[in-house]
């Protein structure tokens, strides 16, 4: 029982490993970095494995398993602990940040191989990675929040890596700012919970809002409830904070990978899942996430038709796939949307590698228009690639496929016609793309100056994990696959004790039965048709007529600069909330407050005392006879004082 | 006579001291007023220590005197050097420390 | 009127005319002379009182060598006679009213405290030699000061006063 007792310890490793790279790596050579750095995630793992061992043999009654382990805030009544929990919601999340980190780590040894400022990247990645794991482990909002904002953190930190660069620095700074906003959210959440149950803990509160009944008016649950989601849409890009993560692209593609993929901004998903309890008690609050996490996944698969540049495409295409699991959670299916949290780690992560290493073999170059013709000279990345790229567009028993219909079949059955439609039209766009990625990429022609660039396949180093997480992405979903012939879903069976109670409450999904059964399985092919179609038409623009999407955009030219330009949002905030407050800040709380008050006031102090100072000098005259008299004056107002005290 | 005369006195005679001390410019002048100011101190101390019946009034008068004393030699000599310096006895050529 | 209150009245008055001599009469040295009337009138009002030791001291120390000291150096510095210059209207104005205002609120304070405690009857013929025991018993440490006080005051009128050399 060794990590159930210390589980500290998996929080310590990378801990550990950051704080060695930070303070020494500077001086250090290459291989310590590494070995630091990959083998305090690989210990990490290793524990995380060891700690589902032993989790496995726990009885039921105690879980989820707590251990506090020191008091760290004790103000009153108000009590938090530095207290861990585990059970499977957490061994889910512990087992894909450090397995899915360790590859990443893998990878960037060798992606990063040469650059600047190397052991400050893996510092900051273990540093990620501890407050990744804090995140996932905490018992209690506070410290959850410690997490959120350490990630938050790291984030902004590795998406200004290249902090020399001014777009660099100016995405970490957005990141941060627009994460802010819904972190002021969460913030407000936890303020609420606390009035409203007196604890911050998580047993307390899900009992304690367990034994209400289902809010159907706006009252404080529902407040809570989109409260926290306010945080997590600002965390998990989903409309209308979702602005930073096309910007956070600026990062090092290993970041864009790991943060904002696989770990970070599934944060957000993991959050609305754990606090289930709260969320199936409050029916307006879930059907704002389902709806906001839809029209976000359609939405952004629209931007997402027509980007140029290699990783904005994957950014948008992360931004609708968080709608996608949103959706789930908001139909209620919390599991499902768990289960694609996991596969789109998977996918997403194998597919901004296998993107990072196209652009490491054309040194440096992210622009598919001058890509073309890839497949032949990169062979492994091509090959990876296409694997996620099928996981990704939902193709019959690769992983994406079992997440994303199961994501379908509830939003269908649950009763979200609407819902599902929309969610639909997203997965064939989401083909669409992801194939037009690929081929723009990979076949076809160069388009690209062939001697100027020395292509080559990236090193071991590199290949090794993207073949892990195509494995990964291939495999990774066949735990759900006795569904196709009516049986158990295992994933949704894992996970199921940590969702018992909100199952009792929320609107639940459609009975098993033939009838059901058949109908689920038409929706499967409903879904896979679509994204048969997505594949045809990418292949008939991009291979068969390529000179067919230049004429379209021509013809539709409107609508194609607007969603080019991403429909002016970042404009759009800009104009509203950007210019506004920095005129607020320069001349309002600069100008006046700052300069005219404050400044005016300290040096008001300092003019009048020198005045003060200028005007008392003038009774040092030189002159005896008037010291002498001013002597004479003070002993007769002193005497006046004394002759009217006495009388 | 009650010792309330003698103090009464005793301000009047402070009092003249203090104009002496003002309106004079002549830095010896000015010097003796001090001088009267603390004559009129003694009578009243005198005067005090008859009233009470105690003698620490005289024995303070005694160390007034000695005071005085002291005082009037360090004094007189910074006199001294002031009319060699300014060549003048008027206080208001001593005006050096102006701001 | 007993001899008290005239003896009182006529050196108080002489101290009085002194002092007010001192003020009003230009030349430094006439000033000096007034000085040691007032301090002889002094003597008499202490002798009155029966002070006899602190009259005897007044009329020694003060008159016969501080006095003398200020007017050798009157006299060594040729000091000449002031020039009737007029009062500053400042001075005119403020000074004199404030003088005045002083001296009344002191009489005032003065009487007041005094009146407070009936006087006792002056009963000691014998001060002296009290009065030297509490100096050299009580008083010790003051006196022995005192002495050291001196000290200072001789070096340090020496060295501000002699010529350099």
């Amino acid at each position: 029982m060794l990590v159930l007792e210390h589980l500290w310890i998996i929080l310590a490793l990378p801990l550990l490993g950051a704080a060695l790279n930070g303070l020494f790596g500077a001086r250090w050579p290459k291989r310590w970095v590494d070995a630091v750095a990959v083998g305090s995630t690989g210990a990490a793992m290793l524990a995380a494995l060891e700690l589902w061992r032993e989790f496995a043999s726990l009885p039921a009654a105690q879980v989820p398993w707590v251990k506090s382990y020191f008091p760290w805030m004790v103000a009153g009544s108000f009590r938090a602990d530095f207290a861990l929990q585990v059970d499977q919601l957490a061994i889910v999340m512990l087992l894909v940040v450090t397995g899915v980190g360790w590859l990443i780590h893998i990878y960037a040894t060798g992606y990063m191989a040469g650059q600047g400022g190397y052991y400050r990247f893996f510092a900051f990645l273990n540093l990620f990675m501890f407050f990744m794991l804090l995140l996932a482990m905490a018992a209690n909002f506070s410290l959850l929040f410690v997490g959120w904002e350490g990630v938050g953190l790291c984030s902004y930190l590795l998406i200004g890596f290249y902090f020399l660069r001014q777009s660099a620095a100016d995405a970490g700074k957005k990141a941060f700012i627009v994460n802010r906003i819904g972190d002021f959210g969460f913030l407000l959440a936890i303020f609420l919970i606390f009035r409203t149950f007196g604890t911050t803990d998580f047993g307390p509160v899900f009992t304690a809002v367990g034994q209400q009944p289902a809010e159907n008016s706006f009252g404080v649950i529902t407040a809570i409830a989109l409260l926290l989601f306010a945080g997590a849409v600002g965390k998990s890009a989903q409309l209308p904070l979702y602005v930073w993560l096309p910007d956070a692209m600026e990062g090092p593609t290993p970041v864009s990978a790991l943060i904002h993929a696989a770990t970070m901004v599934a944060a957000g998903v993991y959050m609305v899942a754990r606090c289930g309890d709260i969320f199936v008690h409050a029916p307006a609050a879930m059907t704002v996430v389902a709806v906001t996490g839809c029209l976000t996944a359609f939405y952004a698969a629209t931007i997402g038709l027509v980007q140029t540049d290699i990783k904005r495409v994957l950014a948008y295409s992360t931004i609708s796939q968080l709608g996608y699991m949103f959706l789930a959670c908001g139909v209620g299916a919390f599991a499902m949307g768990i289960f694609h949290l996991m596969t789109h780690a998977f996918f997403k992560a194998l597919l901004f590698l296998a993107a990072g290493s196209a652009i490491h073999a054309l040194a440096g170059e992210q622009d598919l228009r001058r890509m073309g013709g890839l497949r032949a000279k990169i062979p492994w990345t091509y090959r990876t690639m296409l694997m996620g790229t099928l996981a990704i567009a939902g193709a019959p028993l690769f992983s994406g496929f079992f997440s994303k219909d199961a994501i379908l079949w509830q939003a269908y059955a649950s009763g979200h016609t609407a819902l599902w439609l929309l969610a639909l039209a997203a997965a064939l766009l989401t083909a669409f793309y992801m194939f037009r990625l690929v081929f723009l990429a990979f076949h076809g022609a160069p388009r690209f100056e062939e001697h100027a660039v020395h292509l080559h396949e990236s090193p071991p180093n590199m290949i090794a994990p993207l073949v892990v997480l195509a494995v990964l992405s291939v495999a990774g979903g066949w735990m759900a696959a006795p569904v196709l012939w009516g049986g158990p879903n295992y994933f949704e069976e894992y996970l199921a004790p940590v969702f018992t109670r909100a199952a009792t409450v929320a609107p639940r999904l459609m009975p098993a039965g033939e009838q059901a059964h058949a109908l689920e399985l038409l929706m499967t092919g409903v879904a896979v048709a679509m994204a048969a179609v997505g594949f045809f038409v990418a292949w008939w623009f991009y291979i068969r007529q390529p000179q067919r999407p230049d004429k379209l955009a021509e013809q539709f030219r409107a609508p194609y600069t607007l969603l080019l330009n991403k429909y002016y949002v970042d404009e759009l905030y800009g104009a509203l909330f950007v210019r506004p407050l920095a005129w607020l800040s320069d001349q309002v709380l600069w100008q006046w407050a700052d300069v005219k008050l404050i400044d005016g006031a300290v040096n008001g102090l300092a003019a009048t005392a020198r005045d003060l100072g200028g005007s008392l000098r003038r009774m040092q005259s030189g002159n005896t006879r008037s010291y002498a008299a001013w002597v004479i004056l003070g002993a007769a107002a002193i005497t006046t004082f004394v002759y009217l005290l006495v009388r | 006579m009650p010792a309330s005369w003698y103090l009464a006195l005793s301000a009047i005679l402070f009092g003249l001291g203090v104009v002496g001390f003002v309106f004079k410019r002549n830095i010896i002048t000015i010097f003796m007023s001090i001088e009267l100011m603390l004559n009129a101190v003694n009578l009243a101390l005198v005067a005090f220590s008859r009233q009470l019946g105690e003698l620490q009034g005289q024995v303070f008068v005694f160390f007034v005197i000695v005071v005085a004393a002291a005082e009037a030699a360090v004094g007189l000599a910074i006199i001294l050097l002031i009319a060699r310096n300014r060549q003048s006895l008027n206080v208001e050529d001593v005006d050096l420390l102006k701001l | 009127m007993t001899l008290d209150a005239v003896l009182f009245f006529v050196f108080g008055g002489i101290a009085v005319a002194a002092a007010v001599a001192l003020i009003l009469l230009r030349h430094p040295i006439h000033s000096a002379l007034a000085l040691i009337v007032v301090m002889a009138a002094l003597a008499v009002l202490y002798l009155l009182q029966g002070a006899e030791f602190v009259a005897a001291v007044q009329i020694i120390v003060y008159a016969g060598a501080i006095m003398v000291l200020f007017v050798f150096v009157i006299m060594l510095l040729n000091a000449a006679r002031e020039e009737r210059t007029n009062l500053s209207r400042a001075a005119r104005y403020l000074g004199v009213p404030v003088a005045v205002l002083l001296t009344a609120e002191l009489a005032y304070l003065v009487w007041h405290a005094s009146s407070a405690n009936p006087s006792q009857a002056a009963g000691r013929t014998d001060v002296t030699r009290p009065l030297a025991l509490m100096l050299f018993r009580d008083f010790v440490f003051p006196f022995e000061l005192t002495s050291i006080v001196i000290l200072i005051a001789i070096l340090g009128a020496l060295v501000l006063a002699r010529k350099e050399p």
